[in-house]
């Protein structure tokens, strides 16, 4: 079946197969390989976008269900002589390494400093909670966040 | 003078340069293995045992074979070279034999349109097995004689004995690298009877050396390529879907791509040894150490993988960074069936560090000493020998400096409040303020920094001026870790040119760097890039006569004399280098002898809140202070020091895979093998000790694999502090608290 | 292709995707009796809501549906006042739930993306026994609402949870939602869990308590099913006033009356120990 969905402000359309995530249709379908998958059952979150307004688990969604959506991928935040300042602050304070955790981190962080502008350090955490990194022990992630609400 | 007139070379060692590949990964076009494409690729799945030990009785692939999209499927009977692979012994099959020996074992592997197809195909091949009694219990493997190794030491009199004297039986379970990103790799048929291949690599050489042998093929049939890898920990040093994609590319003359799964990726790749360990220290009255004995057997798996050099680690360094005159060691790593074991981040220092910094904490306990006093009173300094190989140390070690730098820092002071987040047991609203018990607790460990043994260890590195700048050219991988800006630091600083890139080449175009571990690819890598860039800044200069070198070119008494250009028109300058670290020697039959190239050292502080009557614990802080010889990027370093806490915290905590008694992997998914989130991590201090060392680039040393060594027995150690019971295992699970 | 309209043979809207040759059906249905029609017109139908638990087993290749009921527009399933829950609320939206327990228990659902995916009704669906909306619905006393074409049925929590991941539910029905009687303000959930966030307990409990001191608790992952104590809830009732020693028999009875298995993320002994712990805790926190 084909569906239509709007991603990073474009319309777009894919055909789809049986209930393939919308993880799959976003990397192979659609080329937008910046969105990664890590475990495919919810737990790590480098898979993260937004769909119609709230950070979700790309990988737990039928992309079926995605028919008619507003999806928001890294891609759609900024591009590398258009950085989002939360994609600077992560390359200035070192919160990336490997980087596979990074854009599923991005997008949440981005949607959470959207949503609440001056969070506490512990909604930060719990914002965060759903997004593993196993390179970084999140130090650099926590100071990257932080630089940015100062830089506002 | 002219030099004042020049700039200087910005971001050259020291500073906190900006990774080269950080804007394309947070931007989300870096390439990863998972992300690489090729038209008209085929998408392999692999059919793995769900038993530990088994005959396969049947094996018919025809059903497989004959659904619609499916092009191949390869089983141990078509490999058409050696058809075991392994680094150091090749004992692993490429697929089964016909005996499964571990859960997860690849038994045949699919290529087919696209990768539900190939799912289903895998499902579809009919294994019957006769399941046999797995070995699951190390004792048994050892009375069995499944011994990959066995190193013993003996050093001093076996007769010398201490007045005070503690024994311990120390356990560690299975940890696994879990890297994010899974495996993946594409393998691309050159249409000549070769392949390019793309894999999880930490050392391209040493897979090419392997994969040549299993495939059958010339060595200049193979092109081992390098791509962005999302971690590694050790994970990816031994085979795992390489053999396997290549071979289906050569068979369907398609690009062949496969993605693991988590759970393929739990059972593909080697982990952490699990280990048990049997301690008895002796001191005299004034804490001074007079006698250590060990046992301890490690838990090798199915196959060899690199256990033989891991139980050398795990040996050698079974006292810690201590002295001790008399030492005797019997340390094995055996076979089992379960999944094999291999390299982590650490490499069996681990094992040693949570079981021997125990020990201390018993032994200060014993003697009614301050666990830190006993740890200084024998702390290993330059000019000892190593308590267990009688290996001099010559190099700067400041372990008594990490100690005292560690316990120096001020202890945190806030009360548990209300606020779930900082409370055991988190939003689970378990633990209430007043039941919460704090602990402190201190560890110390030590590390060899590159290989060992005699290995004839190398890295090489071309350094090649171009007309607007200079490549590096290397065959070491980046893995995460930073490696790739160490190098552009080191190579900008030699040369005075600031436009330095790096150039990852495959295995045809330049040799072995050697493996991205051991904690020695700045010092090695970084070596050889350091020297070629020396030669390569000579060369240009004596081509220009010249006295100085930068982005325009060469100058001589202020004056620029020939630009990059001109000399890249009359160069080419390319200098190659391959360099090695300081001999290592292979042990005598007493495990003596100086088998080690460089040592480093530190020392971690854990605060930890405990709830006794839950037996759930929070880790408040941690601390460290670490020997790294000379900071070359401190933003990396951090990185370094704070992801490797991290680990050594899961460990210490939650992090195990779980074994059945049938010898399955209970937990093969991120549902239940759990890593620390953001809300289990705790603010680090870190201490950073300069002494610069003797042949790193600049002095440094290498310093990625300490920050997880000894946070582990730290934490233990705390949480042993805030409820006095024992704790001899790890991960500490919350009955062991309650019951223990 | 969406398929022409042919009633009683497929919903309207339907559509056939092809998956390595394994053809699937999918409808999203607009609302509930679109929904209930669909449902009734397959054979084998797989309700869809968060997909948190559905696409982890379509992930994991351990389900393979063959035809997808879609939920995410039928609004109906959204309602939720005092005395309804509808299927379709999320997680996310039941953190700020005037019932104390219920909102506790949301916020330690997964992840801020799981919770924002995860509903009610899915979590019924899914009937695990760590699902850890269950201890309250059990404290609660809470009757679940299924709905075919043919009619509906109002079943108490213990008789539509009839095992691990087993419930009364049958393939043509769904649920619509969950009917709460009046409950007592005094309430409180806890969960035992090695992990600060995303971890799937290995104990947890729900107490409710009202003014005269009639007192409720539930348990889950201690047996096939949430449970409750009734033993443990008749101490804990007898007084308005609770003495030390009745909370000790309190919890003394809950570890007697649970019965936990052992398995990778806990011990029995372990799990009746925590219970008993957690129970008297949530219990005392009640009686604050
Ligand atoms: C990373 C992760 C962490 C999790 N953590 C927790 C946790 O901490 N606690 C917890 O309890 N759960 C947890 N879960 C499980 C899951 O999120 C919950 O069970 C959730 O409530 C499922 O809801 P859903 O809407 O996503 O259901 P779906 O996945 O859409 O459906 C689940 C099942 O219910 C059926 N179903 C759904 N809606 C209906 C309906 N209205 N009528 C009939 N049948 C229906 C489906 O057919 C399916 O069988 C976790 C899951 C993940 C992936
Ligand atoms: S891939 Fe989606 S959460 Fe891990
Ligand atoms: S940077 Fe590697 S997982 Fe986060």
């Amino acid at each position: 079946m084909i569906i239509r969905l709007t991603v990073n402000g474009e319309p777009r359309h894919a055909e789809v197969a049986g209930w393939e995530s919308l993880l799959w249709v976003l990397r192979e379908r659609l080329g937008l390989t910046g969105t990664k998958g890590a475990c495919e059952q919810g737990e790590c979150g480098s898979c993260s976008v937004v769909l119609d307004g709230d950070v979700v688990c790309s990988c737990l969604v039928m992309a079926a269900d995605a028919d008619g959506a507003q999806v928001t991928t890294i891609e759609g935040l900024g591009t590398p002589d258009r950085l989002h300042p939360l994609q600077e602050a992560f390359v200035a304070e070192g919160a990336v390494q490997c980087g596979y955790c990074t854009p599923g981190l991005v997008v949440a962080a981005a949607h959470l400093l959207e949503t609440n502008p001056s969070p506490t350090s512990g909604e930060v955490k719990e914002a965060l909670s759903g997004n593993l990194c196993r390179c970084t022990g999140y130090g650099a992630i926590l100071r990257a966040l932080a630089a940015v609400e100062e830089g506002r | 003078m002219s030099v004042e007139t020049r700039r200087r070379v910005r971001g050259g060692i020291g500073e906190s340069v900006l990774r080269p590949d950080g804007i394309p990964k947070v931007c989300g076009t870096f390439e990863y293995l998972e992300d690489l494409h090729a038209d008209g690729m085929l998408w392999a799945a692999t059919r793995r045992a769900d038993v530990a030990r088994g005959r396969i009785l049947r094996l018919d692939v025809d059903g497989a074979l004959a659904m619609p999209g499916v092009y191949d499927v390869i089983t141990f009977a078509d490999i058409p070279g050696r058809p075991y692979q392994g680094q150091i012994v090749p004992d692993q099959p490429v697929l089964c034999d016909g005996e499964i020996r571990h859960w997860g074992e690849a038994i045949a592997v699919v290529a087919a349109d696209d990768p539900e197809t190939a799912r289903l195909a895998a499902e579809a091949i009919l294994v019957d097995i006769e399941e046999l009694k797995p070995i699951t219990d190390v004792e048994q493997a050892l009375e069995a004689g499944e011994v990959y190794r066995h190193f013993p030491v003996r050093r001093g009199d076996p007769e010398a004995r201490g007045e005070v004297a503690v024994e311990g039986f120390y356990e560690v379970g299975t940890q696994d690298q879990a890297p994010l990103g899974t495996e993946a790799g594409l393998a691309i048929p050159d249409g000549a009877g070769g392949v390019d291949l793309w894999g999880p690599s930490q050392w391209t050489h040493v897979d090419h050396e392997q994969l040549v042998a299993c495939l059958g093929l010339t060595p200049d049939r193979l092109r081992v390529h390098i791509s962005g890898l999302g971690g590694a920990f050790g994970s990816r040093e031994d085979l795992t879907l390489q053999t396997h994609i290549a071979l289906l590319a050569l068979r369907t003359r398609r690009p062949v791509k496969q993605h693991y799964d988590r759970t393929d990726s739990f059972a593909a790749h080697v982990k952490r040894h699990a280990a048990r360990m049997w301690y008895r220290h002796e001191a005299d009255r004034d804490g001074n150490l007079v006698r250590v004995e060990a046992r301890m057997i490690l838990d090798g798996g199915a196959y060899q993988m690199t256990s033989q050099a891991v139980i050398a680690n795990a040996a050698t360094f079974a006292v810690g960074p201590y002295r001790c005159p008399n030492t005797f060691v019997d340390a094995y790593v055996v076979r089992t069936n379960h999944p094999p074991a291999g390299a982590m981040r650490g490499f069996g220092t681990n094992q040693a560090c949570f079981a021997a910094e125990s020990q201390m904490d018993r032994l200060a306990a014993a003697l009614g000493m301050d666990p830190l006093d006993l740890r200084l009173r024998n702390a290993l300094a330059p000019g000892d020998p190593l308590a267990t190989t009688g290996q001099v140390i010559t190099e700067p070690l400041p372990t008594a400096e990490v100690i005292r730098s560690v316990a120096a820092l001020p202890l945190p002071d806030d009360e548990p409040g209300d606020d779930p987040l900082r409370l055991p047991g988190g939003t689970g609203l378990t633990t209430p303020p007043d039941r919460v018990v704090r602990g402190v607790g201190y560890a110390v460990g030590i590390k060899n920094l590159a290989f060992s043994e005699g290995f004839d260890d190398y890295a090489e590195a071309r350094v090649t001026l171009t007309a607007d700048g200079a490549e590096i050219h290397t065959a070491a991988i980046e893995v995460g870790q930073g490696m790739v800006t160490v190098l552009i630091q080191i190579a900008r600083t030699v040369l005075g040119i600031e436009n330095v890139t790096v150039v990852f080449d495959d295995t045809s175009r330049i040799g072995s760097a050697g493996s991205s571990s051991a904690s020695r690819q700045t010092q090695m890598a970084g070596g050889a890039v350091q020297r070629a860039a020396a030669a390569a800044r000579e060369a240009a200069l004596r081509l220009a006569g010249g006295d100085e070198l930068d982005d325009d070119g060469v100058w001589r008494d202020g004056r620029l004399v020939m630009t990059l250009a001109e000399l890249a028109e009359r160069g080419p300058i390319s200098e190659w280098v391959r360099f090695r670290h300081p001999e290592t020697e292979e042990p005598d039959e007493h495990g003596q002898g100086r088998l080690h190239a460089d040592f480093s050292v530190a020392a971690h502080r854990a605060v930890v809140d405990v709830d006794p009557e839950l037996g759930l614990v929070r880790v408040v802080r941690i601390d460290i202070a670490q020997d790294v010889g000379r900071v070359l990027n401190p933003v990396q370093l951090r990185g370094q020091i704070e992801g490797g806490i991290a680990q050594g915290m899961g460990w210490a905590i939650m992090e195990e895979l779980v074994f059945r008694d049938d010898g399955t992997v209970a937990n093969p998914t991120f549902t239940d093998y759990l890593l620390p989130t953001i809300l289990d991590m705790p603010p680090v201090e870190a201490v950073l000790i300069e002494e610069p060392g003797t042949w790193g680039p600049f002095g440094a040393k290498g310093m990625a694999e300490l920050p997880t060594v000894s946070v582990t027995p730290a934490v233990v150690a705390a949480i042993r502090d805030a409820t006095g019971k024992a704790l001899s295992r790890v991960p500490v699970r919350p009955e062991d608290i309650v019951f223990g | 292709m969406p398929r022409a309209c042919v009633p009683a043979l497929l919903p309207c809207g339907t559509t056939t995707a092809t998956l390595g040759s394994v053809p699937v059906e999918y409808v999203r249905p607009k609302a509930l009796d679109e929904a209930l029609e669909a449902l009734a017109a397959f054979e084998d139908p797989t309700p869809l809501a968060g997909g948190t638990d559905l696409m982890v087993e379509v992930n994991l290749a351990h389900r393979r549906p063959t035809a997808v009921v879609s939920l995410r527009d039928v609004d109906e399933l959204t309602r939720w006042d005092e005395h309804w829950i509808g299927a379709g609320v999320t997680f996310a939206r039941m953190e700020q739930a005037p019932d104390t327990a219920l909102a506790e228990l949301s916020r330690t659902v997964g992840s801020p993306q799981i919770r924002a995916a995860a509903t009610l009704g899915g979590n019924l669906g899914t009937a695990s026994p760590a699902g850890d909306s269950l201890p309250f619905l059990a404290a609660a006393d809470a009757h679940i609402v299924l709905r075919s074409v043919t009619g509906s049925r109002r079943l108490r929590w213990d008789e539509f949870l009839t095992g691990p991941k087993q419930t009364a539910r049958r393939p043509d029905e769904l649920i619509v939602g969950v009917e709460l009687a009046p409950r007592p303000e005094r309430q409180a959930f806890a969960k035992v869990g090695v992990r600060q966030a995303m971890v799937i307990s290995a104990v947890s409990c729900c107490v409710l308590r009202d003014p005269s001191g009639e007192t409720r608790v539930a348990l889950g992952s201690v047996g096939p099913t949430v449970l409750r104590a009734p033993r443990a809830e008749e101490v804990a009732s007898h007084a308005a006033r609770l003495t030390s020693s009745d909370l000790d028999e309190f919890q003394r009875r809950v570890t007697e009356e649970v019965r936990p298995i052992t398995d990778h993320r806990a011990t029995a002994d372990y799990r009746r120990h925590a219970a008993g712990v957690i129970a008297r805790r949530a219990l005392e926190r009640c009686l604050r």
